[in-house]
């Protein structure tokens, strides 16, 4: 029944799932490593890398599946598990300690010698050894926190190296780099990858994914959509796999789209931008239209939105709501001109866990009218009962924490407290993440019920589909810019891959 | 997240289940104890028109604690701390004493009391909402040169002594209108109107939401900085209150040692009355049923004839009891060790 284990591959992950609450993170993932190669993982927030990622280094325990090293199945409970069967990694944010010497950085976990007596001859010895591996020549007796990030990058990854690592992980190392920096640290992986140290390569960046992976693996929703020599794949067939699942009934189903008659313009923004966060972009928005905000991971959705709202700060442009141009600073400013904003993080940025469900849905409101005017306790339960039941919110009373609920019901919340306040104009970012499919079709439905009665919609997904479903116009993103807007007629999916692909294709 | 499953009344289930059950408890059973220790315990009769007794000492020497408190379960519920009362106390003393030397009208010195609390407050929002300091950090600053600040005051006016008389602060202190004690009336008025502050505008819910999660609280348009910043200024004019109290029952300002340690029993109010120091919730009756308990306990190890010494060992016993019965996994393991170890 079990198929044989690859003898060539060093590492082998079978059947890969975690579920966490209310939401299946990995489902039924296979995954393998040969030595000597360069494994770029790639996907959407949410997809499941980092997931995957954690699994395999031993910080998550995986719900089912197998893992073979070397042949021989494992069982990781924890990181050391993992490290002492050679696979190492360093994470996004550098796990150094920025104010203690490289030596001592370097040397952490392994310098304590009999009697806890330490030597530091010794250990300075073994760092420079490590550090020589990469070929790094840096002062080691020099705190961390005073070298560059790429500098810290390297001595992050000297300290994952072990004389018996096989499978080395980066994750997203060269996301603070620049253009040289990152050249050094392709040299770098190209070395190793000669020694026959499998790379995990996992970033958002295209190009460097072709620079230096021999095969790529895309994960979406938890699943995997496919493993190809990276020479196989072409640069739209990538961007495809990682956003444009094919339309399934459900989105099938809302790709009757409105007649497409706009109103008057609500909302225009003149070269809005920030330094190093999104170029100064142009857009206008109408009421009654659904844009839809395309783009990879990193092009820049999010600070779109965060922008028109006020959450970034613009230090170009302005922005003209309903004809008059505002100053507008803040979310609460934003939230008294008609915008409402549902963010993309919904742990994080969209809900307060320990409050209720009609607290959370209520604060905006609230916090319109100001904390001297209190919405009574009879009236809140009015609007909780009301958006719980318009939005099919499941959940048995409003007074239940939201932390309890469901990932698709926390995502209706954060909805409904939008809606509260009554907005013109709705900012929605990634409405869909991370929810099932029921809940899934449930958004979508509402999305083009909102825009039916006259609000003006801006969605970013990463759901190619879905942007191309549910929009009445597209705007494309790419490198923390915009290049470019879609109209009704021309919406599909490879138009839009096609824009973001852009001229060089590989 | 735990599903209960046992078979139980409702009833008992909803007391059993609400965090307020176990300060309570705790409480009565201390009270209780002290009955058995002293058999004139509950005794009350009236002494020079005021009511005395056991109980009512209690409540009367629980006061400035529980002002304090109050003030501190606000600031706790936006995630902060806030180690300064006690020297914000000292301030106040002393700005007090010098005044009352100076020959102001007692009752304006209160409104100074008051609003020198209150500007320490400011001091102390300042460093955490705008400066970005941490509050455990930028307390201490305050706490540790606060106690200054009310010596150099007190040097204002030759300061060798302090001392003062004042028929309007004695009021305070040992006063009653009607049968009961002044202050005791005092502290229930501010208690109502700080709870009508907390609990009939939004502020509470607005505390609540950025000491849960301060960035969706700024995306949902609360200003989430102006309302921790608040919340420090309240602290500190509660903190005002509260030395106005403890200076008026010492005729006199005393920097070095007026309230020592206050902010650690304000506190263990709190978080015995169910607060969480990760923010996110207010409880004003419970803070001060927080700071009943640690008086009722410090009056009973006084009345038990233990030596003094005793005191705040056992206080720390009594409270890291309570504390344990409020942590569901603590009470769960309690629960499974009394049953036998047959369900796992």
């Amino acid at each position: 029944m079990v198929a044989e284990i690859d003898q060539s591959a060093c590492i082998e992950m079978r059947q890969i799932s975690k579920s966490f609450p209310g939401v299946k993170a990995l489902d039924s993932v296979d995954f393998k490593l040969y030595p000597g190669e360069v494994h770029a993982l790639l996907g959407e927030n949410g997809a499941g890398k980092s997931t995957l990622i954690k699994i395999l280094t031993g910080a998550l325990e995986r719900s089912t599946g197998d893992i073979w090293v070397d042949h021989n199945k494992c069982d990781f409970r924890t990181t050391g598990d993992a490290q002492s069967a050679g696979i190492s990694t360093v994470y996004q944010e550098v796990n150094l300690i920025p104010a203690m010497s490289v030596t001592k950085n370097l040397t952490l976990e392994k310098i304590s010698g009999r009697f806890g007596y330490v030597s530091w001859r010794k250990a300075r010895t073994m760092a420079r050894e490590k550090l020589k591996r990469l070929n790094v020549d840096i002062d080691i007796e020099q705190p961390v926190g005073s070298y560059s990030v790429a500098i810290q990058q390297l001595v992050a990854i000297a300290r994952a190296l072990d004389d018996d690592t096989k499978v080395l992980v980066l994750d997203e190392p060269t996301a603070s780099l620049d253009a040289q920096e990152t050249a050094n640290l392709f040299a770098i992986i190209n070395d190793l990858k000669s020694k026959g140290i499998a790379v995990v390569f996992i970033t958002h960046f295209l190009d460097q994914v072709y620079a230096i992976s021999d095969r790529i693996t895309v994960l979406r929703n938890g699943k995997k959509v496919g493993t190809d020599l990276a020479t196989n794949i072409s640069r739209k067939d990538l961007i495809a796999m990682m956003i444009g699942r094919e339309l399934g009934d459900v989105e099938a189903a809302f790709s009757t789209k409105g007649t497409g008659a706009t109103g008057e313009t609500v909302l225009q923004a003149n070269q809005l931008g920030k330094k190093r966060t999104l170029d100064g972009f142009d857009l206008e928005l109408k009421a009654g239209e659904a844009v839809g905000l395309a783009g990879l991971l990193g092009s820049g959705r999010t600070e779109m939105c965060k922008l028109i709202f006020g959450a970034i700060k613009a230090d170009t442009g302005n922005l003209v709501v309903f004809g008059n141009s505002t100053n507008r600073t803040n979310p609460r400013n934003s939230l008294d001109l008609g915008i409402a904003f549902c963010p993309e993080d919904r742990k994080s940025e969209g809900l307060v866990g320990e409050l209720s469900i009609r607290e959370n849905i209520i604060i905006s409101m609230q916090s319109k009218q100001g904390w001297l005017k209190p919405i009574s306790r009879k009236e809140q339960e009015r609007i909780a009962d009301e958006m719980i039941a318009s939005l099919g919110i499941a959940t048995p009373d409003a007074d239940k924490p939201v932390g309890q609920l469901s990932g698709g019901n926390q995502q209706k919340v954060v909805l409904a407290r939008a809606l509260a306040s009554s907005p013109k104009i709705l900012l929605l970012d990634e409405p869909t993440r991370g929810i099932d499919v029921g809940a899934h079709a449930e958004i979508l439905t509402l999305i083009r019920k909102l825009c039916e009665q006259g609000l003006a919609l801006l969605v970013a997904s990463s759901e190619l589909d879905e942007v191309v479903a549910s929009s009445d116009r597209v705007v494309v993103l790419r490198d923390r810019a915009k290049i470019g807007e879609l109209q009704a007629g021309s919406i599909t999916r490879d138009n839009i891959i096609q824009m973001i692909a852009g001229t060089d294709n590989v | 997240m735990s599903s209960v499953s046992q078979p139980s009344t409702p009833v008992w289930k909803r007391i059993s289940q609400s965090r307020a059950i176990w300060p309570i408890l705790a409480l009565v059973v201390i009270l209780i104890v002290d009955g058995f220790i002293s058999p004139n315990f509950y005794n009350i009769r009236i002494v020079e028109g005021r009511l005395f007794g056991n109980l009512i000492d209690i409540v009367y020497r629980a006061v400035p604690t529980a002002l304090v408190a109050l003030g501190m379960a606000i600031v706790i519920g936006t995630k902060g701390i806030d180690l300064s009362v006690g020297s914000i106390i000292a301030i106040s003393g002393a700005i007090i004493a010098w005044r009352i030397q100076a020959g102001d009208n007692h009752v304006v010195i209160l409104a100074y009391a008051v609003i020198a609390g209150g500007l320490c407050g400011v001091w102390n929002g300042t460093l955490v909402a705008f400066l970005g300091i941490q509050p455990i950090i930028a307390t201490l600053i305050l706490m540790v040169s606060g106690r200054g600040v009310g010596m150099l005051i007190n040097l204002i006016y030759g300061g060798t002594d302090p001392s003062f008389e004042s028929a309007f602060l004695q009021g305070l202190s040992t006063g009653s209108i009607g049968y009961i004690p002044t202050r005791i009336l005092l502290f229930i008025a501010i208690f109502i109107a700080l709870w009508l502050v907390v609990r009939k505008t939004a502020l509470g819910l607005f505390v609540e939401s950025v000491g849960g999660n301060a960035a969706a609280s700024n995306l949902a348009g609360i200003n989430a900085r102006r309302i921790i910043f608040v919340s420090y200024v309240i602290c500190g004019v509660m903190a005002g209150w509260a030395g106005m109290i403890m200076t008026a029952d010492t005729h006199t300002s005393d920097p070095v040692s007026v309230a020592l340690y206050i902010e650690l029993d304000a506190i263990l109010a709190v978080v015995i009355g169910g607060g969480s120091l990760m923010g996110g919730r207010i409880y004003l009756g419970m803070t001060v049923i927080g700071a009943l308990v640690i008086q009722a306990l410090t009056t009973s190890i006084l009345i038990s004839g233990l030596p003094p010494e005793y005191n705040l060992i056992i206080k720390a016993l009594v409270v890291l009891f309570v504390l344990l019965l409020q942590s569901d996994n603590a009470r769960k393991q309690i629960v499974a060790l009394f049953r036998g170890k047959h369900n796992e």
